[in-house]
C-alpha cells in the first residue's frame, strides 16, 4: 500500500521525482515516445475531450430527436431549466444526498479504520466482509435493494415486524423513506472505500506520537481527536473529493432502485441527465445542458477544495 | 498490508498505561476492551453482510416470497429459480457477452494504459507535462457530461448496436495511465539507460525490461478494468439496443421490467452476475485493495 500512502499523503503527483537537468548534446525528442504515448491521448481526445467541447456545443442547441439535426438555441436550454421543477428537485436532491452521504460514509470508514487497525482477533475477515459491497456493481445492488425495501415482502419490514414494530416503513410509497433507503444503500457500498483509504493512512502514523500523547495524559477519545484526525487529514481531502465526485453522479443505483420516484423525490442530476436525453423525448440538447451542470459543479468543487487544501497547509 | 506497527502502538499504549496502574486493572481492561471492539465488529459485519446473504438465500430458496415469514435460512433448497430465468432468457448469451466485452476492453485498456505511463515517466518528448494534466484532468469529466456527443460520435462511426460501441470509448480510462505512470517512475532509469547501451531499441526495453518489472502494476490496473467493465452499466445501456448484445447488468436491469415480484428469478440473476466478480475477488483481495486504495475508484 506504499503508492496509496503516497497518495493519501497528498505527495505531488505530477512533478517527476528526481528530474535531472537536460544533458547537452542529447536530442529532445524521442520518436519512439509516439508510439508508447500516442494511442492514449487519440483514445482521450477522442472519447474524452471532444465529446466534453461537444456537450459545450450542444447545450446551446435544439437537437431533433428523430433526426438528429442542431439547430441554435444560444442559452434557451439553459432558461428552460430554471423553470424545470423536476431539474430544480434534481438539483435539490443531488445537494441533499451529497451532504448526507458523504460526511457519514467517511465518518463511519473512519470509526471502522480504527477499530479494524486495532488489537482484533479475525481482522482479515472483518475487513474482506466491509470491503465486499464495493465489486458490486450498482445495478445489483439497486436490484437487492428492490426486493429488501419492498413494502408488501421486503425483508427489512418482515424483520422490523417480526421485531415488534406495529407495521413495516413505506420505502416506496412515501418520498422521504424512499430517500433514506437509497441513503443507506449508497452507505453500504461506500463505507468500504473510504475504510480502505483511512487504514492505508493509519498504517504510515507512527506509533510513538500515541505513545507521547498517553504519557502526557490523554484519554483514548483526546488521543483519537488531536493525533489521529490530524494525521488523516491528507485521506479526509482526498476522501471528500473522490466521494462528492461520486455522489453528484451517481447513477445506476438510483435508476435500479427508485428510478427517481415516487413522483420525483429521489430524482438527481445523473438520473435526469438520463432520462432527458435518452429517454422517450429524447432531448439532447437539453440533456447536454444538464450534463454541463453536473461538469460545472464538479469543476467548482474541486477547485475550491484544492484551494482549501492548499491554504490550510500553508498556514499549518 | 502488513500491520504490525499499530500492534506495536497498541500494546506501548498498554504498558505506559500499566505504569500507574495495578497490572490486574490492565489486563481487565484490555480484555473488556477487546471483547467490546469483536462485538462492534461482528454487529458491524452482520449488517454489511446482510444484504448479500438474502440474495443468495432468495437465489436458492424454493420458498415462495410471498409468504408473511421471515425466512432467513435457506430451507427446501433448490436451483428451481435459476432453471426458470435460463429458459426464459438467454442468460449464457449474456453472460458470454460480458466476459467478451469485459476481456477486450481490460486487455486493451490495459495496454495503452501501461504504453502510455511508461512514455510519460521515461520518455522525452515536447510538451509531456501539459499533455499529461490534460489526461489527469479527463479523470474529472462525469459520465453523464460527455453522453449525448459520444453517442452521435460512436453512432457516426457506426459502432452502435456492435461491441465496440462499448469497447472503444471503455478503453479511454485514463486513471490506468495515471497509475501505470506512478508506478514506473520508480523503475532505476539507470536500467534503462544500460540497455539503450547494449543496443535494445525502444520495443525491446519496454517488453523484456520494463514489463517484467511492472507485474504488480498489470494486477492491479486489469483487476480494475475487470471489476469496471464488468459492472459498467449506462454506456452500455445506451449503445446495445438488440436484447442479444445485452451484457448482464442490462439484462438484469431488463428483467427487472419483466418479472417485476418474481424475486426468485431475479436475485438468482443478480447472484449469476455478481458471482464471478465476488469470487474473484476473493481470490485477488490484495489487489483489489490495492486498486482501490490508489486509483480512488467508486
Amino acid at each position: 500500500m506504499s503508492q496509496a500512502a503516497a497518495l493519501a499523503a497528498g505527495q505531488d503527483a505530477v512533478t517527476p521525482a528526481g528530474r535531472s537537468p537536460r544533458r547537452r548534446g542529447r536530442s529532445l525528442w524521442e520518436p519512439s515516445a509516439l508510439l508508447f504515448v500516442g494511442p492514449s491521448v487519440l483514445l482521450a481526445l477522442a472519447f474524452l475531450i471532444l465529446p466534453m467541447l461537444g456537450t459545450f456545443f450542444y447545450s446551446t442547441q435544439k437537437v431533433s430527436p428523430l433526426t438528429g439535426d442542431t439547430t441554435p438555441l444560444g442559452l434557451e436550454n439553459f432558461r428552460t431549466m430554471l423553470g424545470d421543477d423536476t431539474f430544480v428537485r434534481a438539483l435539490l436532491n443531488t445537494a441533499l444526498f451529497t451532504v448526507i452521504t458523504v460526511p457519514l460514509s467517511m465518518a463511519l470508514g473512519l470509526a471502522l479504520a480504527v477499530l479494524m487497525n486495532s488489537v482484533l482477533p479475525g481482522r482479515k475477515i472483518w475487513r474482506t466482509v466491509v470491503y465486499l459491497p464495493l465489486v458490486i456493481s450498482g445495478v445489483s445492488v439497486g436490484l437487492i435493494g428492490t426486493f429488501l425495501y419492498n413494502e408488501v415482502i421486503g425483508v427489512v419490514n418482515k424483520l422490523l415486524v417480526a421485531l415488534g414494530a406495529s407495521s413495516g416503513i413505506p420505502w416506496q410509497s412515501n418520498g422521504a423513506w424512499a430517500f433514506i433507503s437509497v441513503v443507506l444503500v449508497t452507505l453500504w457500498i461506500r463505507v468500504g472505500f473510504s475504510m480502505i483509504i483511512y487504514l492505508a493512512s493509519l498504517q504510515a502514523v507512527p506509533p510513538d506520537l500515541y505513545e507521547a500523547a498517553a504519557l502526557d495524559g490523554a484519554n483514548g477519545w483526546q488521543r483519537f481527536r488531536n493525533v489521529t484526525v490530524p494525521l488523516v487529514g491528507p485521506a479526509t481531502f482526498f476522501l471528500i473529493i473522490m466521494n462528492v465526485i461520486y455522489s453528484f453522479q451517481v447513477f445506476d443505483t438510483i435508476f435500479v432502485l427508485t428510478n427517481g420516484g415516487p413522483g420525483n423525490s429521489t430524482e438527481v442530476l445523473g438520473t435526469w441527465a438520463y432520462k432527458v436525453a435518452f429517454g422517450p423525448t429524447r432531448d439532447q440538447g437539453y440533456g447536454a445542458a444538464i450534463g454541463v451542470v453536473i461538469f460545472v459543479l464538479t469543476l467548482v468543487f474541486t477547485i475550491v477544495q484544492w484551494r482549501a487544501n492548499r491554504s490550510r497547509d500553508e498556514v499549518a | 498490508m502488513a500491520v504490525t506497527a499499530d500492534q506495536g502502538a497498541v500494546r506501548s499504549r498498554a504498558t505506559s498505561v500499566s505504569a500507574t496502574r495495578g497490572p490486574a486493572t490492565r489486563r481487565t481492561r484490555t480484555r473488556v476492551g477487546l471483547a467490546l471492539r469483536v462485538v462492534v465488529a461482528v454487529v458491524v459485519s452482520v449488517v454489511m453482510a446482510f444484504p448479500l446473504w438474502v440474495m443468495i438465500v432468495t437465489a436458492l430458496s424454493g420458498q415462495s416470497v410471498f409468504s408473511t415469514e421471515l425466512d432467513l435460512l435457506p430451507t427446501n433448497i433448490t436451483l428451481d429459480n435459476f432453471a426458470r430465468v435460463f429458459t426464459a432468457w438467454p442468460i449464457g448469451q449474456w453472460f458470454s457477452n460480458s466476459v467478451t466485452v469485459t476481456a477486450l476492453t481490460t486487455i486493451i485498456s490495459v495496454i495503452v494504459s501501461v504504453m502510455a505511463g511508461y512514455g510519460f515517466a521515461k520518455l522525452r518528448f515536447p510538451a509531456k507535462t501539459p499533455l499529461f494534466l490534460l489526461l489527469l484532468s479527463t479523470m474529472m469529466i462525469p459520465t453523464q457530461a460527455i453522453l449525448v456527443p459520444q453517442f452521435r460520435l460512436v453512432n457516426a462511426l457506426g459502432l452502435v448496436g456492435t461491441f465496440w460501441a462499448v469497447i472503444i470509448p471503455g478503453a479511454a480510462a485514463t486513471f490506468g495511465i495515471f497509475l501505470a505512470r506512478q508506478f514506473m517512475i520508480a523503475i532505476p532509469t539507470e536500467l534503462i539507460e544500460a540497455a539503450k547501451i547494449d543496443g535494445a531499441g525502444p520495443v525491446r526495453i519496454f517488453w523484456s525490461i520494463v514489463l517484467p518489472l511492472s507485474k504488480p502494476l498489470l494486477a492491479v490496473l486489469t483487476l480494475l478494468s475487470l471489476m469496471y467493465q464488468w459492472n459498467d452499466f449506462l454506456w452500455p445501456l445506451i449503445v446495445l439496443r438488440d436484447p442479444s448484445l445485452y451484457t448482464l447488468p442490462i439484462g438484469l436491469q431488463f428483467l427487472q421490467g419483466q418479472y417485476q415480484t418474481d424475486y426468485g428469478a431475479l436475485m438468482a440473476m443478480t447472484l449469476i452476475t455478481v458471482g464471478p466478480l465476488i469470487v474473484l475477488f476473493l481470490v485477488f483481495q490484495r489487489w483489489f485493495v490495492q486498486g482501490f486504495a490508489t486509483s480512488g475508484i467508486r
